[in-house]
């Protein structure tokens, strides 16, 4: 197998809207370093953003400041977030989406040339070709950027992180880069859980069925501090094509009505509306018998249908084509809406990466950004983007003169890890394994099939079951260099999933219904869990150990799970 | 279905080793071979459309696969210089198509 040695300053892992912020602002900062984008797709058309977005929902509009959007959140979040995250980044997102526009994105404006908002935090965009903007910012920026690059690992020494290992899904070259700083920002989580639509459909989820939880993966191995992965995110979404309905409720002044099978609008029933209430209101009415639950969409023009359809066009395309199919215009039936399939996010929920104001991990020398750093929820593209350049400025002020070279040995413990998989050849097939990991989430760890809902002895079922799966994990076949990324990425949600079962254990409450949903401790009790769970995994010894914190630094109690 | 490739139209991009396709796919999924665009697995596919977007000759479309679909309904894209441009091909034939500025220069 060839290996390429390479070697700079500051590693970006992942080029979505946090990993391009973060290799730009750092070149910005001291243009004569050596910034790397290591990318598992193309920069061009990758991450969350690949196919467009049609909105950036942080936003501080006229009236808003970082403390009000910090409020929003807090209360969105029952009350357990990041206060110093959120201000930090909250007090960049306008900046950002200047910033944006200064690269070529078309953002709305009014007669005098505000920007047009969508709701109070929010404003509206064409951003169907965001991701090429971005990219293009990235080469002019002079970042060296690494497509079809799968990171695996981090190279470790001494507690310190000192690169990134990786392999080249086209070439299958092995990739050992060293870097003075590191900064994870590979996304999310998508297929821990067993999607929506079946078989041909399995991959229109809404989160990107490409960001896989790698960045987790590679954290929770290095023995990273971890938060929250219990506050899963589970979307209101348009039925079948999962596509984004904020896009249809703020379509009109008025608002476009959520309603139940009656025709009643149910979330009058409510008293206090937020995120996760949107979610739990529509499981209710079908519990009731009032389901299934619409976006009355009937009441739009055919001049606001038309806009619509091209706000879709430029963020989920999939929603124009299945009116298309139907032969109908959005006004003419309500859309049916549903609740997605779990993801664990850090951009939307706070799952993810326990970091400091400078986005540092409890690694040295490594950061984490956007989805994979915890404890701010609602950072969505623009926030995604401040974290980027909070630690990349970070990074270039505090660089070490130089780092270690990785062991060899060390460096041939991670190749035979790597390839193992492609010298199985006719091994367990990736997807097979995918799977029954999902089957085994959705129904004993609050998938669909249970309302999202668990107890301690459906999670202790799945635990079980995915102990026994990671020991299949050695046995996965792969006969291509595509299968050994597909391979790589069921491993790594293997990991994720028995971190996120031991988080779901440990919180004993209800604090976000539907995200969190513990049959057996069916309420929030603000007296004993407004606190943070974190864990920290034990590679040699396999275990994970769980670590409560509150808001801050300050560690309140450390256990074992 | 998914993304589509229209084989008659496709024509490879001639030597290019890496069409915009193969290049831009975020799931990895097309591929070429003895000259061809070959898909690897459609049901991996997300329907982001940048495929259909960035292909020159037009020769990749959008359609639901029939487990959320299933009446052949088509979208087709073009990303150009500083304008995208869609068409929405419905089972009946009947075409609709839109011209959406998406760079602001």
């Amino acid at each position: 197998m060839k290996v390429n040695f390479l070697s700079c300053d500051i590693l970006v892992i992942g080029g979505g809207a946090a990993g391009c912020a973060a290799a730009v602002a750092a070149r910005e900062a001291r243009p004569q370093l050596d910034v790397i984008i290591m990318e598992k797709a193309h920069i061009e058309r990758s991450g969350c953003l690949a196919a467009g977005i049609n909105a950036l929902n942080a936003y501080l509009n006229p009236g808003e400041t970082p403390e009000t959007y910090l409020k929003y959140v807090k209360k969105d979040a029952n009350g357990l977030v990041r206060d110093d995250l959120l201000l930090t980044m909250a007090a960049g997102l306008n900046r950002a989406a200047r910033r944006l526009e200064t690269w070529g994105l078309p953002i709305l404006k009014d007669d005098r040339g505000n920007y047009l908002p969508r709701g109070r935090r929010s404003i509206q965009i064409i951003g169907e070709r965001i991701k090429p903007i971005m990219a293009r910012a990235v080469y002019q920026a002079g970042v060296r950027v690494l497509n079809r690059t799968v990171a695996t690992n981090y190279i470790v020494k001494d507690n310190t992180v000192t690169g990134a290992f990786g392999f080249n899904v086209r070439t299958g070259e092995f990739c050992v880069i060293k870097a003075k700083a590191v900064i994870c920002a590979t996304g999310g989580a998508c297929g821990i859980y067993k999607p929506n639509n079946p078989g041909a459909a399995r991959h229109k989820t809404w989160y990107p069925p490409f960001n896989t939880g790698t960045g987790y993966a590679m954290g929770i191995r290095a023995g990273a501090e971890m938060t929250s992965f219990e506050m899963r995110f589970i979307a209101l979404r348009v039925k079948d094509t999962l596509a984004p309905t904020g896009t249809v409720a703020q379509r009109r002044q008025t608002g476009v009505k959520q309603v139940n099978a009656l025709g009643e609008e149910y979330l009058k029933e409510y008293p206090e509306i937020n995120t996760p209430i949107r979610l739990k209101a529509t499981l209710d009415q079908w519990q009731q018998g009032k389901g299934p639950c619409y976006l009355d969409t009937t009441q739009l023009s055919d001049a606001e249908a038309r806009k619509l359809k091209e706000a879709y066009l430029n963020m989920c395309p999939g929603m124009v084509l299945y009116w298309a199919d139907r032969e109908i215009e959005p006004n003419e039936q309500p859309l049916e809406i549903v609740g997605s399939e779990p993801y664990i996010v850090g951009g939307h929920t706070q799952a993810g990466y326990w970091v400091d104001i400078n986005r540092r991990t409890t690694l040295e020398g490594l950061y984490a950004v956007g989805e994979v750093a915890g404890g701010a929820p609602k950072k969505y593209a623009t926030g995604s983007m401040v974290e980027g350049e909070l630690a990349a400025k970070h990074a270039v002020s505090n660089l070490p003169s130089s780092v270690p070279e990785a062991d060899v040995q060390v460096i041939r413990k991670e190749l035979t890890r790597v390839y193992r998989p492609l010298r199985n050849g006719a091994g367990i097939p990736p997807q097979e394994l995918e799977e029954i990991m999902q089957k085994t989430m959705d129904e004993y760890a609050g998938g669909i099939s249970t309302n999202y809902a668990f107890t301690e002895q459906s999670l202790l079922v799945a635990k079980e079951q995915l102990l026994e799966l990671e020991q299949l994990a050695p046995k996965v076949g792969a006969p291509n260099y595509h299968e050994l990324m597909r391979a790589h990425e069921v491993i790594d949600r293997l990991l994720v999933a028995r971190v996120l079962i031991e988080h779901l254990l440990y919180r004993k409450e209800t604090r976000w219904p539907c995200y969190q949903t513990r049959l057996d401790y069916p309420f929030c009790d603000d007296s004993k869990w407004l606190f943070f769970v974190n864990s920290r995994y034990d590679l040699e010894r396999n275990t994970i150990e769980i670590i409560k914190r509150r808001g801050g630094e300050v560690s309140i109690d450390e256990c074992s799970a | 279905m998914s993304a589509v490739l229209d084989e008659k139209l496709c024509n490879g991009c001639g030597k290019l080793s890496e069409p915009p396709c193969v290049k831009i796919c975020p799931g990895n999924l097309l591929y070429k071979e003895d000259k061809k665009i070959k898909i690897r697995d459609v049901f991996d596919c997300w329907d982001c459309a940048a495929c259909v977007k960035h292909c020159p000759r037009g020769a990749l479309y959008l359609q639901l696969p029939v487990t959320i679909g299933g009446k052949g309904a088509k979208l087709r894209g073009k990303a150009i210089k500083n304008k995208t441009l869609w068409e929405v091909q419905y089972p009946s034939g009947r075409t609709e198509t839109y011209s959406i500025r998406t760079v602001n220069r």
